[in-house]
């Protein structure tokens, strides 16, 4: 069962939002509905589902519909038509008082001008949803003061939203959300309001948040870099309509249509692949076992390359041997490639990006290797390869 | 053809005898048990010595505000007031400024609430405020004296119509103001409308009720000679009487001892609402 899902929802600013339905339905588009009949579409037509500890970003320029759809998820607007399901629960049928139940309970939010109550202390804003829910006043405080720790933000219980930078008031905000420890947090825009530097170790914090709480995230951005970075999935929104749904690898390597390549052309490629994404996966490899000095020539040969890399019995990356060496090693009629083995190779993890694998590689003599945790080949990174993948979506810079 | 003349005054008349007949009695009732609780603090505040009393109120100005400044014009201004013999009229006035006030910030604030909270009750309040601003003051005072009678509690009524209307718009502005996105956040906690309300809106209105009530004491002491008419006493009264026998001494004398007492209530309640803001 997915965790949120939506199923063919609209959204029609308006008063008599019928007319504009058919309209929408019959193929017009949003701004031959606004000239003719003076509403606006918000979202049209939307359907995706949201797994449980997944982060999908809904991404869009300004205006295309994705503030609306956060807030048809918890009702804060009401949809035109169509259905929500949060936990297979229909929440379009909620009544009042169980709409209040599951925002309060289940549906943590964050703004993108933070929203914090300026009456209110650091660790008041915190708390105020325990607050609301009734708890008693000490259980809440220690609540609301483990929220702050979890965002960095100790010793700053008793100032004012006022007296804070934008990037800690976004913590508040974030706190505020995880106070209530819900399933799911809607972030509308959440760092789109703070300075880039901040706005990357933000982004890097959730995500490291996100690998402890393994919460469920809706996140809506209009940057790509930002979406690419923090989303599992991406959902590319479009004049309220949904064009492509993926993972950040589909959208980049198979943009649904021009307006999703428009939007991939000004992505940072490099924070994008990562050495998985580059790398070879079947390539000739020494063993260090059974292959001597001579099945390593061959190989070499058969494959136009001028080193090996080596693997012991386990399939784990011990070394290089190069073809200089097997032939010295030939001519001295032994067999041991353990003698010429160069030990201590350079290699990467698999989702070592691809801004660093340019760094790594650019002074080293031989192919890099991709291995797991175990130190076990995955694939093998060489130059070329590395580079024609960069050009191949336009945006190299050799040297970068 | 001669259009008739509408009977708008007889209307008018015809309704407030229906009420005067129907009500008076009640409203004659809590007028005695009004004008009792009135003399009350009235003799309560002449039986504290007067010079105990204001350095009371110019300590008290001086906390509230917390400008020394301002306590300082109070210790003198009611000094002066004592000194040309009008210590009596002013702590009567005070007292019907005092009870008028509360009662309309007690009416107006709610009202206030209930006009930012449902479009209906603010779609009635609204015009119904227009007509009592705009209404001339003495009007006010022919139907009180029906229903209360000659003397302070009339005064009082008419003083709490007059000096409401800043109350209740100025706490519906300030409720309106709250910036939606706050109002937004709160919804989107799953917070009631009274959370909302009292958790929200009114700290964050509360510099804006303030302010109205702050007009509406500037109101309630402007009426206070008006009221005098049908005797209320006081600073308005001793105004009355040297109009009426063209003491212009006197006359002024009493004008200036309203403009220190208003002058004090401003300033005070000046600070105290920019106090919350902060
Ligand atoms: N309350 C509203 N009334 C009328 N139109 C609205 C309202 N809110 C949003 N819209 C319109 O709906 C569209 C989508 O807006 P929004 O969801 O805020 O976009 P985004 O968050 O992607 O920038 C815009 O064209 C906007 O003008
Ligand atoms: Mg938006």
């Amino acid at each position: 069962m997915s965790k949120i899902k939506v199923e063919n929802l609209y959204k029609i600013f308006g008063t008599v939002p019928r007319k504009a339905m058919k309209m929408l339905q019959a193929g017009a588009t949003k701004d031959e509905i606004m000239e003719k009949t003076k509403h606006g579409v918000g979202v049209n037509n939307a359907s995706f589902s949201v797994e449980e500890g997944e982060i999908v970003v809904v991404m869009g320029l300004s205006g295309s519909g994705k503030s609306t759809l956060v807030r048809c998820i918890n009702r804060l607007i009401q949809p035109t038509s169509g259905n929500v399901w949060i936990d297979g629960q229909n929440i379009m049928q909620l009544d009042r008082n169980e709409l209040r139940d599951l925002r309060l309970n289940k549906l943590g939010m964050v703004f993108q001008n933070f929203a914090l109550f300026p009456h209110r202390t650091v660790v008041q804003n915190t708390e105020y949803g325990l607050e609301i829910s009734g708890m008693d006043a000490a259980v809440r405080r220690e609540k609301a003061m483990e929220a702050l720790s979890l965002v960095g933000l100790e010793g700053w219980e008793e100032s004012y939203p006022s007296q804070l930078s934008g990037g800690m008031q976004q913590r508040v905000g974030l706190a505020r959300a995880l106070a209530l420890d819900p399933d799911i947090l809607l972030m509308d825009e959440a760092f789109s309001a703070l300075d880039p530097l901040i706005r990357r170790d933000m982004q890097d914090e959730l995500i490291n948040l996100q690998e402890k709480m393994q919460k469920t995230i809706l996140f809506i951005s209009h940057d790509l870099d930002e979406a690419l970075k923090i989303g599992d999935r991406i959902v590319l929104m479009k004049d309220g309509a949904i064009v492509q749904i993926g993972t950040p690898e589909d959208i980049l390597t198979n943009p649904a249509d021009e307006y999703v390549a428009r939007f991939v052309e000004t992505a940072d490629i490099t924070q994008v692949l990562t050495a998985e994404t580059v790398m070879k996966k079947s390539e000739a490899v020494a063993n260090l076992k059974t292959d001597g000095p001579r099945a390593a020539l061959r190989k070499m040969k058969t494959n136009a390359i001028s080193c090996l890399i080596t693997l012991n019995t386990a399939h784990q990356v011990v070394g290089v041997v190069t073809a200089e060496d097997c032939r010295d090693l030939v001519a001295k009629g032994e067999r041991d490639l353990n003698t010429i083995l160069v030990k201590d190779p350079v290699t990467v993890l698999p989702d070592t990006p691809a801004a660093e694998l340019i760094q790594l590689i650019y002074d080293l003599p031989y192919p890099l290797a991709v291995v797991d945790e175990n130190n076990k080949l995955k694939g093998v990174i060489v130059r070329g390869r590395l580079l024609a993948a960069l050009a191949e979506r336009g945006n190299i810079d050799a040297d970068s | 053809m001669q259009i008739p003349r509408l009977p708008l005054g007889e209307g008018i008349e015809f309704i407030i005898d229906f009420l005067v007949d129907h009500c008076a009695f009640a409203t004659k009732a809590l007028s005695a048990f009004l004008e009792h609780g009135l003399d009350l603090l009235e003799d309560g505040m002449l039986a504290i010595p007067p010079i105990v009393f204001i350095i009371i109120v110019a300590l008290l100005a001086w906390r509230l505000s917390r400008k020394k400044s301002i306590g300082l014009f109070a210790l003198l201004g009611l000094l002066l007031i004592l000194n040309i013999g009008l210590w009596k009229a002013t702590v009567s006035t005070i007292a019907l400024v005092l009870i008028a006030t509360l009662i309309a910030i007690a009416i107006g604030v709610p009202l206030g609430i209930g006009a930012a909270m449902s479009k209906h009750l603010h779609k009635i309040i609204m015009p119904t405020l227009d007509v009592m601003q705009t209404m001339p003051a003495f009007v006010y005072l022919i139907p009180a004296i029906p229903f209360f009678g000659l003397g302070k509690i009339a005064a009082i009524f008419s003083t709490v119509i007059f000096a409401m209307p800043p109350a209740i718009r100025l706490t519906c502005l300030g409720i309106k103001q709250v910036p939606p996105e706050l109002v937004e956040c709160a919804e989107a906690f799953g917070s009631t409308r009274s959370q909302r309300l009292f958790k929200l809106e009114l700290p964050l209105a509360m510099p804006t009720i303030m302010a109205g009530v702050n007009q509406t004491v500037m109101l309630a002491l402007s009426m206070v000679v008006i009221a005098s008419m049908i005797g209320a006493k006081g600073l308005g009264g001793e105004v009355w009487k040297a109009i009426q026998r063209l003491q212009m001494g006197n006359g002024f004398e009493a004008g200036i001892g309203i403009v220190i007492v208003a002058m004090i209530l401003d300033r005070v309640l000046q600070k105290v609402g920019a106090k919350k803001r902060s």
